[in-house]
């Protein structure tokens, strides 16, 4: 791991280098038995000294590397004058969630893949910075609202409160507009309520996030199933809306299609998650929700989500809990950290393993799980090796629950009412292109999960400042060309 | 929030049996029959599907029917005119498929009968012949008999200990429409109990007599997101919260189902044991 590699906190630096500062941990003993944050932030002198690493790269290769732009060399020159405040409100300007992305981005795959400073040694640690900057301003008071230009009398409805449409909000409540997000669920945040558990993102810093929207002036409709409760034509045709952003994420769970699925026991990670995080059942009886606390649980697939589920099965008690993953860690989908906090936490990893077959008693309740062994042939088309079963190898794990972490795809909600929405084969929402993000329908949006798939909050909010822009062009000059040009 | 209009009390025999008129314009304006809402009574609370039992959307108002079985339940019931529900999210789930199939009997059981209403009311406007079965375990806790009578043609009643109608189960009255007076039935819609749903289709299934069931499962979300809900249908798992909640009877793998819903009968009465003694932070 990298950061062994890092001083501790308030350690003399070395001059001329300044090594990149490590942020303290919860132990992983005591936070395995926890729901409290797992990482604990910069202290003020460490991210002042972590700023000063930064070389403010005449052409920063970090910007480009963000998906939604943010000037980084701008806000940690801030920092490393101590200007926090300041570097807060700078970031803002580009990035309405930082404190959620400051914890959750793959940084590593993004700006500070690409930080000169990191060709020669430890890129500039971005991601705890942007973090750090975010928590301050929010510990010293209330955040001051920019100034809003005045309003343009055009309305915009944005389907769905997840990373992606609260980015959408954000950018158009900026130009002027009216704009009203419609959410499913009883709370805002999308994935960032329901899927990332606590000890990863605090829900009150979503909620904060969330508030400063909604003190934007953005009306925030919860409960709202548009496809159900409003139609998107009753949204354009009937209340008057003049464009209508979609981003309703992938939220139906996959399940594996092998027998003894629907047994007792056996959850997708969906399920897990949510009845964890956005209902609290860990604190069950006191929130209502409940959530059994098994012994030995085995959660499938590899990436953020299976580390997430497998991480919160631990915290609900669990004696032993495993990923059980078909291909090896070299080809884990999720970010090396979380994988590495996991195993600190005393996840078992059970790796070239496929289940065959969920096992149950007469009651209906899961006992074991049947595995074969997988080896790893040629690559396949994701470019990863391809597992391949060994003949004869089933074995059986003995197991009470069984968790499903192996993908989402499109919730069809929207499209079942929506029949001149175009679809891809897969059921996910076709866009003209990536910069447009415009669907078949005039004036209609879409952008994040529910055209990609299952991707990053990130990639959501880069989605979403590019629908922004479109939308924003859509409603300047009233024109949808099929091509249009930005 | 959703402000309480008013409450009636069917039955004081616990489990008790109530029904609130809530104020829920946008809803009551989108319902369909067969639809149902998920509802939190507040902050602490739980999501809990229910099916919407009546509506008038000129009014703005949907009508829900509960038997207290658990503890999300006993808070909700605690709650009086005027009082808030925290959340409601509906109408969900796909609409029942109405057309003019002939005659339709629409068999409700218990509680079962309320989401029952709708369907005979859209069924009985699209031009069928509307024959309803309701079931009760005695005359005491027999509910929306006047409702029924309106939105049906006939009505046929039927409890467990003979108090009222004929003394037996839906099914013998079903059983006695088919073979006895050899009624002919182009569809039967069953909403009940799932041990009384089964029932009810093994009595169609030997005539292949069309039978939809509306599902009733444990639901998180209810938009699709979590599969709590899913269910076995001609043998493919399904969700009842977004390709139900009615499937063909007939398909249905009801064993699984009632496995499925005593999978938290322990949580529920440690809930239960724990409002009762602190009553209940809702209170």
């Amino acid at each position: 791991m990298s950061e062994e590699k890092e001083t501790k906190a308030g350690e003399k630096p070395k001059k001329p280098k300044i090594p990149r500062q490590s942020m303290p941990e919860q132990d992983p003993h005591k936070r395995a038995g926890n729901f409290d944050s797992v990482t604990l932030g910069y202290k003020m002198e460490q991210a002042a000294l972590e700023a000063s690493r930064c070389i403010q790269c005449k052409k920063p290769f970090c910007i480009s590397g963000c998906p939604v732009s943010i000037d980084i060399p701008g806000f940690i020159k801030l920092v490393k004058e101590k200007e926090y405040l300041k570097a807060a409100q700078h970031i803002k300007k580009y990035n309405l969630l930082p404190a959620v992305c400051g914890r959750v981005c793959p940084q590593e795959d993004q700006c500070e893949k690409v930080c000169i400073v990191g060709k020669k040694g430890e890129p500039v640690a971005i991601g705890r910075l942007e973090r750090f900057v975010a928590d301050y301003e929010a510990a010293h008071g209330e955040v001051p609202l920019p100034e809003l230009p005045p309003k343009t009398g055009k309305k915009v409805a944005v389907v769905g409160a997840g990373p992606g449409g609260l980015t959408v909000a954000f950018d158009l409540i900026m130009l002027g507009h009216d704009v009203t997000i419609f959410e499913a669920l009883h709370k805002a945040g999308g994935v960032l309520v329901y899927g990332i558990p606590e000890f990863r993102l605090p829900k009150a810093i979503v909620e904060r996030e969330v508030q400063y929207l909604t003190r934007l002036g953005v009306d925030l409709k919860l409960n709202h199933v548009i496809g159900k409760i409003r139609t998107i034509d009753q949204l354009m045709k009937e209340d008057g809306f003049d464009a209508v952003f979609i981003g309703s994420g992938a939220g139906l769970p996959w399940f594996m299609d092998v027998p003894g699925e629907n047994l007792n026991g056996v959850y997708s990670a969906n399920e897990y998650l949510t009845r964890n995080n956005l209902m609290k059942s860990f604190d069950f009886p006191k929130h209502d929700t409940p959530i059994k606390k098994h012994k030995n649980v085995a959660v499938i697939g590899g990436g953020n989500v299976a580390m997430d589920s497998v991480r919160t099965a631990l915290r609900l008690g669990a004696d032993n809990a495993y990923i059980v993953y078909r291909r090896s860690r070299a080809e884990m989908p999720a970010r090396k950290e979380e994988v590495d906090h996991a195993e600190h936490e005393g996840v078992q990893f059970k790796n070239l393993t496929a289940p065959v077959r969920v096992i149950g008693n007469e009651q209906g309740w899961v006992t074991g799980l049947e595995c074969l062994k997988m080896d790893l042939g040629e690559p396949d088309a994701s470019g990863r090796r391809r597992p391949v079963p060994v003949k004869g190898s089933e074995f059986i794990m003995e197991m009470d629950a069984v968790i499903i972490a192996i993908g989402t795809s499109a919730n069809p909600l929207i499209a079942q009412t929506t029949p001149d929405l175009k679809l891809n084969k897969k059921g996910y929402i076709e866009v003209e292109n990536e910069t447009t993000c415009r669907t078949s329908k005039k004036g209609v949006f879409a952008g994040g999960d529910i055209v990609t798939g299952s991707a990053t909050v990130i990639l959501a909010m880069g989605a979403g400042r590019n629908a922004a822009k479109s939308i924003q062009q859509y409603l300047q000059t009233g024109e949808w060309t099929p091509n249009g040009k930005q | 929030m959703f402000e309480i209009l008013e409450k009636k009390v069917w039955s004081d025999e616990v489990p008790k049996i109530k029904e609130f008129v809530v104020k829920a314009p946008a809803i009551a304006k989108a319902h369909h029959a067969g639809q149902f809402i998920i509802l939190i009574v507040d902050e602490n609370g739980e999501r809990i599907p229910l099916t919407i039992a009546d509506k008038d959307a000129n009014k703005g108002t949907i009508s829900i029917l509960f038997q207290e079985v658990g503890k999300s339940t006993m808070c909700l019931g605690m709650l009086n005119k005027g009082d808030h529900i925290h959340h409601m999210a509906g109408p969900l789930g796909k609409p029942t498929h109405v057309e003019k199939f002939g005659t339709v009997v629409c068999v409700g059981g218990g509680i079962g009968i309320a989401p029952v209403h709708p369907i005979a009311k859209a069924m009985k406007d699209a031009g069928n012949k509307v024959i309803s079965i309701l079931g009760a375990r005695s005359k005491d806790l027999l509910i929306y008999e006047d409702k029924m009578k309106k939105a049906s043609h006939e009505i046929r009643i039927t409890t467990d200990d003979g108090s009222y109608g004929r003394h037996g189960f839906v099914t013998d009255e079903l059983k006695h429409m088919i073979e006895v007076e050899k009624i002919p039935i182009d569809l039967v819609v069953v909403i009940g109990p799932p041990i009384m749903m089964k029932f009810v289709c093994k009595v169609t299934e030997p005539y292949k007599l069309r039978t939809f069931a509306s599902l009733n499962t444990i639901m998180v979300d209810g938009t699709g997101m979590c599969g709590a809900c899913r269910v076995t249908v001609g043998g493919k798992t399904k969700f009842v919260c977004v390709d139900g909640p009615e499937f063909d009877g007939h398909q249905v793998d009801f064993e699984e189902m009632m496995m499925r819903q005593r999978q938290y009968l322990p949580e529920e009465k440690l809930a239960r044991e724990t409002c009762e003694k602190q009553t209940c932070h809702k209170s």
